[in-house]
């Protein structure tokens, strides 16, 4: 499976590193970068999609490629727990996790942030139940932005691999000191394989480094108490002071990024433009969609239509500056939403594009869609149905307030509404 | 060292006082007679509840050695991240090896009710800690509740002496036993006033190589509605009647370690209390008679795993009733 | 260190751990007292049994021999007087200006 051939540098990266070229899918290529991270900690349950990472992991354990400690744990929460425990003694802890595994840690991932406890989770996007459904959206993903992590999201296996690096560099920040996920979408990324190219492991080892923090529960002589009780007198300023470091990793997330760009040649950026230079139309989206939403941009540019995509790397901090300068030019912003905002004003990604608009005096209309719930495929044909929806808005100069659900069968009633 | 209190006053026990504990409370007494009997370096993970509110409110601490509280249910899931910590940290050389004890403080709420599942998977996966249960028999912080702890007839915030409905109607799960049938190394039950068994008991546990578990009557005045000068003899009276016999259960065998022999009846213990009062006064004779059926039904089971034989009560319960 | 409670946010210590060991003892808990412990040590045997069963660490001790009370601390719960094997303990009502 290992392709030891070296690839060939492109020009942009003459100084880095050799990369080699592995066939492997999403949670083979994060299981791979756990490896070289090779963390003191790792504690996870099984879930669906997020499987294929454990377990390949769990093969490095046993054959003792890697010295750490994988604690099986009988639930998530306790997955997450104990990666609190290791973290606070002094270990960089990761685990993963998937949908309803989420759900389940949910009171750990606010203490987890809160006690600025700095573990990786990589989050295999998956449906919340009910209905019972294992298949990848942005339900979980969703859910868990109120809750204080530093949250990366990718598009390929390849990414997979690089977020997971990254995302290290970011949570044991002296700034940061927070929890950060990687977001990978469940199946369409987790299960897809394809050629990952991996970085040697000096390179990753240097680029990780190791993690030293301040105080820990095993360090010569602690005496320190970790998650004290924290009343009417100091709770406030506890969750400001978090607030404010969330908010800080925005510049080292893009620090990482860049130096990452340096080892591997692989730039990443916050957000990931296509074809946005003149774009007019723009379609905003977040994780694997990203094939369909640039064949759809590809073929509306055929059609003489200015369009252009735009994918959300980084979902927490909300980067509103840099989402406002890169739709500044855009006069319909079409946001896709793998997820229900039960309720809501609007749903969530459309929320967070809307706020960072708002203060803007040439707002370009804004239109929300959700598509791929359950596991939906996402086809092309949604891609140029959003599109199409945002040429006619230009057109128009009107902007509609419903949602249009992509690929849903509609109600025959209410289905000229929405097409 | 062989445990002489004079000796023990020698050295600091780790626990400071101006801790916000009720008075009378002996929570704080088991956490140091604990701390003193360890002979590693402890590294303490608390479950939520009274002794975590109480010992660490920021920014202060009643504690002199390192400590971690992250959620209610999962201090021994703690645990096992900070072993697995250590033994990964040794492992890559970033920590040099010394001799360390995890040890875990929750209640029986922590312990019996929500913390069960994260107790009993740190249990099942063999990580060397030491479990101390204070058993208090209810949600003492959150304003006296009951818990799988407490005991068949007591009152409690939730389970209220009611004209139909006489207290709890349900008689308590056997923590001490389901932790034993996991099968590790070191299982035991001691009392807050027997010191010198509950730290022979930290002193055996600490040796185990495995998981250690110890379930500690900890009588709370406050829930239990006692004058708090009683709190010793309420404990001992828990032992004397057998409600809370002393023993161990060391590789798979059990011991007692208290009186061999029960000797009292329970309704000495259910007068001493004011949250069993209804019981007393209202004449629930049924209840008293199912109560003092259950010790002596726990009791001889105890015995007979102990290889000992049967015994009834010294004093019948209808007599001890009659004789009111 | 700055007086409790003054700190701004951005200079109380990360993630709400407390880095003062043993900093409980600036809580005079002895306020709460309405029963006061009064040794007599003419009959006291220096047993330690009230050292050990004492809920508030307020019995000191020098060399394996009682010394004091810590009144600053003892919350007066009167455990130390039923359990002293020799009764050299007594609980008198706490008298306050």
């Amino acid at each position: 499976m290992v392709d030891t051939r070296e690839r060939p540098v492109s020009d942009d990266a003459v100084e880095a590193a050799p990369s080699t070229a592995i066939a492997v899918n999403g949670g083979e290529a994060i299981a791979y970068a756990l490896k070289q991270i090779e963390p003191e900690v790792v504690a996870a349950y099984p879930i669906t999609p997020q499987t294929l990472i454990i377990e390949k992991f769990a093969e490095y354990c046993a054959d003792g490629v890697v010295r750490t400690e994988y604690i099986n744990v009988e639930s998530e929460h306790a997955a997450l727990s104990a990666c609190v425990g290791a973290s606070a003694a002094g270990a960089r802890a990761i685990t993963a996790t998937a949908g309803p595994g989420l759900a389940l840690m949910f009171e750990m991932l606010g203490v987890t942030s809160g006690m600025r406890l700095p573990i990786v989770m990589h989050l295999c996007t998956r449906a919340l139940s009910a209905p019972l459904n294992i298949l990848g959206d942005h339900s979980d993903a969703m859910a868990m932005r109120e809750t204080g992590w530093v949250m990366l999201s990718g598009s390929s296996p390849q990414e997979a691999y690089d977020l997971a690096l990254v995302a290290q560099t970011v949570a044991e920040h002296p700034d940061v000191m927070l929890p950060c996920a990687n977001l990978v979408d469940g199946f369409m990324v987790t299960h897809a394989v394809e050629r990952v190219d991996v970085l040697p492991d000096d390179v990753v080892r240097d680029y990780v480094g190791e993690y030293e923090p301040e105080t820990s529960l095993l360090a010569e002589g602690s005496t320190a108490t970790y998650g004290a009780l924290d009343f009417r007198d100091y709770y406030f300023e506890h969750r400001r002071q978090q607030e404010a470091a969330l908010y800080a990793s925005q510049p080292v997330v893009e620090a990482s990024l860049k130096r990452f760009g340096e080892i591997s040649g692989r730039h990443h950026q916050i957000l990931e433009p296509y074809r946005m230079d003149d774009a007019e139309v723009v379609l905003v989206f977040m994780g694997s969609a990203e094939g369909q939403a640039h064949a759809a941009v590809d073929a509306a540019r055929a059609a003489g239509v200015k369009a252009g995509a735009l994918r959300i790397r980084l979902l927490r901090p909300f980067p509103v500056d840099a989402i406002a300068e890169a739709l500044s030019g855009a006069r319909v912003v079409g946001v896709m939403d793998r997820a229900i905002g039960f309720g809501s004003a609007v749903n969530p990604l459309l929320a967070d594009i809307k706020s960072a608009l708002w203060s803007r005096t040439d707002r370009p209309l804004m239109k929300g869609f959700v598509y791929g719930l359950g596991g939906r495929v996402v086809t092309l044909g949604q891609l140029n149905q959003a599109l199409g929806e945002l040429v006619s808005a230009f057109e128009s100069g009107e902007e509609s307030t419903t949602t249009t659900y992509l690929g849903l069968r509609e109600d025959p009633e209410s289905a000229e509404v929405s097409s | 060292m062989t445990l002489k209190l004079r000796d023990l006053t020698l050295l600091d026990d780790g626990f400071e006082s101006g801790h916000g504990l009720c008075a009378g409370c002996s929570e704080s007494v088991i956490v140091r007679q604990v701390l003193l009997a360890l002979a590693n370096e402890p590294v303490v993970a608390l479950a939520t509840g009274c002794l975590e509110v109480s010992s660490t409110r920021f920014p202060d601490t009643a504690w002199k050695v390192p400590l971690i509280h992250s959620a209610f249910e999962n201090a021994a899931t703690s645990a096992s991240g900070i072993e697995a910590a250590y033994k990964a940290l040794v492992r890559k050389g970033r920590m040099a090896e010394r001799p360390m004890t995890f040890v875990v403080f929750g209640g029986d709420g922590a312990t019996y009710d929500i913390g069960f599942q994260w107790l009993s998977g740190a249990l099942e996966r063999g990580h060397k800690f030491m479990y101390i249960c204070l058993n208090n028999e209810g949600y003492m912080n959150t304003g006296i509740q009951r818990s799988g702890a407490t005991m068949l007839g007591a009152w409690t915030t939730t389970t209220p002496a009611g004209d139909l409905v006489p207290g709890k109607p349900q008689w308590r799960k056997d923590m001490t036993g389901i932790v034993a049938s996991h099968g590790v190394p070191y299982v035991a039950q001691a009392a807050v006033h027997h010191w010198k068994d509950l730290m022979t008991k930290v002193r055996t546990a600490e040796k185990a190589e495995g998981p250690a578990f110890l379930n500690v009557f900890a009588p709370c005045d406050r829930g239990w509605r006692y004058e708090p000068e009683d709190t010793m003899a309420i404990s001992r009276l828990a032992v004397e009647t057998a409600l809370w016999p002393l023993y161990e259960v060391d590789d798979g065998k059990y011991k007692l370690n208290g009186p061999r022999h029960k000797t009292r009846p329970i309704i000495d213990y259910l007068e001493s209390q004011g949250r069993f009062r209804h019981l007393l006064k209202d004449k629930e004779p049924g209840v008293i008679e199912e109560i003092q059926a259950n010790v002596d039904r726990e009791w001889n089971r105890l015995r007979e795993r102990c290889g000992l034989e049967p015994e009834v009560t010294p004093e019948t319960t209808e007599a001890a009733v009659s004789a009111d | 260190m700055t007086q409790p409670g003054t700190e701004s946010w951005s200079e109380v210590p990360q993630g709400g751990t407390v880095l003062l060991p043993g900093s409980t003892e600036r809580n005079l808990t002895g306020s709460w007292r309405t029963k006061l412990p009064i040794i007599d040590f003419d009959k006291c045997t220096h047993c330690m049994i009230c050292w050990v069963m004492c809920p508030d660490s307020c019995f000191k001790t020098a060399e394996g021999t009682l010394q004091s009370v810590d009144l600053d601390h003892c919350k007066g719960c009167g455990i130390c007087a039923s359990e002293c094997p020799v009764k050299c303990i007594e609980m008198v009502p706490e008298e306050r200006d």
